[in-house]
Parts: structure tokens; sequence; C-alpha cells
């Protein structure tokens, strides 16, 4: 894809509107004096559109950060509950993303693969001991690796439908038909916009690479990568990609485990696909 | 490097005979290098009479550093003399806001405006110029080097540290230190209190050492139970940030509105009473007193 169009669709996400449940959630808090922080924080960091806006808006060149802000809650540590609530109405008042895009593409289902990916990754993260801090920019890695698909479904919905119906039909992974119809996958637009937007390198990386089965350094990936497997695997919502991998030699060794028997090992998940639910079903 | 309150009230002027011994302007802060270079820390109402101080000085090159946009920080601007009187030179510093994506040259348009102010801003005769200022990234000013740091408060806020000639001053602005949100029980305690423990070290890094802090102790302990979110700080909570950094003197200022000089008379002396082992000396930010460090 030339990059006129690369920047033109950086332009267009700039008004991408998020989910609707967090956009009425959002509004409804805000316009309550004594609604709590945490339930404010909950909704906003439940919602990848929500989380790149602020996420881009703090760590814009213009604020120089030292050391990135890589999650809501460092976002309202840093600079206080009050803005980044601002921030987020800003983007509310944008409206609600379009459930009925001309991609077909279900939004509520994606929303739903997302937030899965979300709490597995992060649930991944403390299992192999990861600290505290890191475990939360696991789970934002697991929001928002697939964003762009979001984006595509949005404003490119004729060459991201071909590309759902070809990889469904054909079985094929999704990010290879994207490639085929749209000239680049959501990986790469992923990244494109992570980069644009400034956000930390293990979360650009994470969200280039999620599909590479190459070893990787970035455990932020590697979580984020079997996350996305173990959400496919146990039907909790839809990316669009039927594919699932298995866990390649590295990330068996990184997780000790092979995809199956960390499915078992973790149990049932049912209770993170209720909660994840709660965030999406209006 | 000399200090001089000009406002030390927080968020409305509250002149009146309660407040005639600590001052009741909004707050505003005068800094003269050895050099007698002029920085000035916010423009409350207490910019008016710094404005009157300095007409003899004219023509004055002025750099006024806005911590925050909250009004009782900006108001005194349309009334700062000197932006209407030709060859002074005023630069105003301060933050984009992340909300808006405005810059500090907002803080003065949005003022003179017809509906507010009888003055266009074209009609301003001295040059004014704006900068926006980035945390971490120092500014000079003739021999001084002032660092800006955000601090938590419900709109973008700067804390300003200033070095010069050997000294050093910090101001915090408006800021509230920030408390975990969470319950011990919750499962996101551990984390954000990380977070908070962080951002609490690049606080306390940001001012150490400072031979004068100047916090936003707006608050008693027993007030802020019902204030917290509010934006602003506790005597205490200066205190324990002034102890943490090493500050040599420690002013505490933004008087709350309703305060009376008796009232913070009294405070002052519970202040003393409760921390009589601390290093740093205690004081009162207090209107038009010169203070040598």
């Amino acid at each position: 894809m030339p990059n006129s169009k690369n920047e033109q669709l950086i332009v267009l996400v700039e008004k991408m509107p998020a989910f609707p449940k967090s956009v009425q959630q959002v509004m409804q808090l805000t316009s309550d004096i004594n609604a709590s922080a945490k339930d404010i924080i909950r909704v906003i960091e439940c919602d990848p559109v929500m989380t790149v806006k602020i996420l881009k808006a703090i760590n814009s060149s213009f604020y120089g950060l030292p050391q990135k802000i890589t999650s809501v809650q460092r976002a309202v540590v840093h600079i206080g509950l009050n803005t980044i609530k601002n921030i987020a109405l800003g983007v509310a008042a944008m409206g609600m993303l379009n459930a009925d895009n001309k991609a077909n593409f279900n939004t509520s289902n994606f929303l739903l693969h997302s937030l899965t990916t979300a709490a597995i990754s992060k649930m991944l993260a403390e299992r192999i001991g990861l600290p505290s801090t890191e475990c939360g920019d696991c789970f934002v890695a697991g929001l928002l690796h697939d964003f762009g698909k979001a984006v595509f479904a949005e404003f490119m919905p004729d060459e991201f439908k071909l590309a759902l119906e070809k990889s469904r039909e054909q079985q094929l992974p999704l990010h290879q038909t994207e490639l085929e119809f749209i000239g680049l996958n959501h990986s790469q637009a992923g990244k494109m916009l992570a980069e644009k937007w400034e956000l930390s390198g293990p979360l650009i990386d994470a969200i280039a690479h999620h599909h590479n089965l190459a070893p990787s350094e970035n455990v932020l990936r590697d979580c984020v990568f079997a996350a996305n497997q173990i959400s496919k695997h146990m039907q909790f919502g839809n990316g669009g990609n039927p594919m699932i991998e298995d866990f390649p030699e590295s990330i068996v060794a990184r997780f000790g485990s092979t995809l199956p028997a960390m499915c078992d090992a973790l149990g049932d998940l049912q209770s993170i696909k209720t909660e994840a639910q709660s965030f999406i079903n209006l | 490097m000399k200090i001089k309150f000009w406002g030390v009230r927080g968020s409305i002027a509250t002149p009146g005979p309660n407040t005639v011994k600590y001052g009741g302007n909004t707050t505003c802060i005068e800094i003269r290098t050895d050099d007698n270079d002029l920085i000035i820390l916010d423009a409350g109402t207490g910019i008016h009479a710094l404005a009157q101080n300095l007409l003899k000085e004219m023509p004055i090159q002025a750099h006024i550093f806005i911590t925050h946009t909250h009004w009782d920080h900006i108001q005194g601007l349309p009334f700062f003399i000197p932006i209407f009187i030709p060859n002074n030179h005023i630069k105003i510093y301060g933050g984009i806001d992340p909300v808006t994506n405005e810059t500090i040259n907002r803080a003065l348009s949005v003022q003179l405006q017809y509906s507010f102010f009888p003055i266009r801003e074209a009609q301003l005769n001295a040059r004014i110029e704006y900068a926006t200022v980035k945390p971490g990234v120092p500014v000079k000013v003739g021999s001084a080097t002032i660092t800006p740091i955000v601090l938590s408060h419900p709109v973008l806020n700067f804390g300003y540290r200033i070095d010069c000639d050997g000294q050093s001053v910090f101001f915090t602005g408006d800021y509230e230190p920030q408390l975990n949100i969470y319950d011990p029980q919750d499962d996101e305690y551990a984390e954000f209190q990380s977070f908070v423990d962080a951002k609490w070290k690049e606080v306390v890094l940001a001012m150490k050492d400072v031979d004068a802090l100047i916090v936003d102790s707006s608050y008693t302990n027993e007030e802020y139970a019902s204030k917290q979110g509010w934006g602003h700080g506790t005597y205490d909570s200066g205190i324990k940030l002034a102890i943490a950094a090493k500050a040599k003197k420690l002013f505490f200022t933004h008087h709350e509105p309703t305060r009376s000089d008796a009232s913070l008379d009294a405070i002052y002396q519970n202040l003393l009473q409760n921390n009589p082992e601390t290093d740093c000396e205690l004081l009162l930010a207090q209107e038009g007193v010169d203070i040598s460090l």
C-alpha cells in the first residue's frame, strides 16, 4: 500500500469512535460526580479505542516523557484521573463504533476476542512470575493486538470483507488474505499506527509480531501470541481468523507447556468470558 | 535568588479583614535571580500588585511560567499592566493540554474576548511570546534553569524546579499526591501501588535538596477526608514531600479560601508542635514578604 494511503488511514483513525458499551458507560459515569475512579478506569481500560487514544495523548512527543506510559492505570497516576476521564469523554463524543459495518465484521465478537486475549495474556504473565507492573502491560498488548482489524472494518470494509471471506472459506490465516486484498495485514497496520502514536517499543513489537512463529525476546509478545491462540481455542468471541497456531518451541519453552496442555492447566476460563461480556453487551 | 509571594490563596481571591496578614490574592510568585532576571510563577490575582511594583523598572523582560490553566492561576494575566506598554517583553510558558491540544497562549487569548474584556489581544503593545514546555526538558532564563514535571491535578499541571546561582526552588502548582484508588483486597491494588510508588520517587527526585519547596497545602487531614480527588495536598503531605526530598525550607501555600489569618496561625502552631524534629524550616506563604535564600 502506498504511503499516502497509510497516511490517509492514520488521519481517518483519529476520528474512530469507541465501542458502544464503553461510550455509554463513560457518558454515564462522567455525568455522576460520585462515580468511583475504579469504575471509570475499568471501562476505559477495556476499550481498545479509548486505551490507544489515551496512550497516544500521553506518549506524544509534546510531553517528551523519558519513559513511555504503557497502561491506563499508569496514565492516571502520572497525570491525574480527570484528564484521563476527559480524554475518554472526548472519544465518547465522537459517537459509537458501528456494529453493522460493511465488512460484516462483528465488532462485539471482535471485542470479546480482544478482551479475553487481554485477560489471558495478563494471566499468563502472572503465571510466569512477571512483576505486577508488566502484567498490566500484557493486558494492554492483548487488548490492542488486533486493533488493525477494527481499523480495516471501519475504513477499508470492502477489501477487509474479501479477506475475511477468503480466510473463512479456504481456512487460511486472515493476516495472509489481508495482505492479498489490502496490501498490508492487521499486524502491519497496527504497528504503523502504534509507531505513529509513539507507544512503547515492546507494545509496538507485540502488535507487529503477534503472528510470528520465530522466537522473540519480548515477553509481552509471547504472552499475546499464546493468549491469542488460547482465546481462539476456547472460542471466546471471534477476531475473524479461523486458524489456531500450535505453540512453537520458543513459546512452549517460555510457558513450559503446549497449547492443549496450557488450556487444560488454566482450567475453566468461563469467568474471564463472562466478565469481558459485561463490558460489551448493551 | 529572592522569592516574593504576591498571591497565596487557592481557588478564589478573598480580600477582607480576615485575610490581611497572609493575603487574599490567588497564586503568583516572583523569583529574582542574582542578576535580577524576573521569573514569575503563575498569574493569579496577585500578579496585579506585582505589576504595579514593576512600573518603575520599565521596560521589563518577564518570564511567566504557568503551572496549569485553572482560573485562579491565570486570571491576573489581563491585568499584568506591562502587557499594554511598548518595549516590554513578556514570555509566557506552559504545557500543551492533552485533552484540548491547546497551547498556553489560550490562557490569555481566551480572556481577551469581547464578552469578557474590553481590549483585544491584537491591541497589546508589549512583545508577547509563548513557549511550550515539556516535562523533564529544562528551559534557560538568564542564569536560571527551570525544569517542569507533571504533577497530578484535575488538569495538566506542572511543578517547576528553578536552579540558579547555586540555589534552588521548587513550586508544585496545585498538586494532590496520587493515592491508591483500589482497596487492599482488590486485584489491582498491588499493581496500582507500584505505579504510585514509582511516581512518588520521580516527584521526590525532582525536588531533591531544594533550598525552598513551595507546596499546595490546601487542607488539613480532617478536611482532606472529604476532599480526596479534588487535586490538592495537605499540610502533612507537604511535610512528607519536604522530608523525603530533604528540602531546607517548606512554604505552605494555596491557602483554602475560607481560612482566616487566625485559623492559619493556629494551624501553623500545631504544625510546629507536631513536627519538632524536622530539619526543614516550616513556613506559611505570606504575601509581600521578601525572602532571600
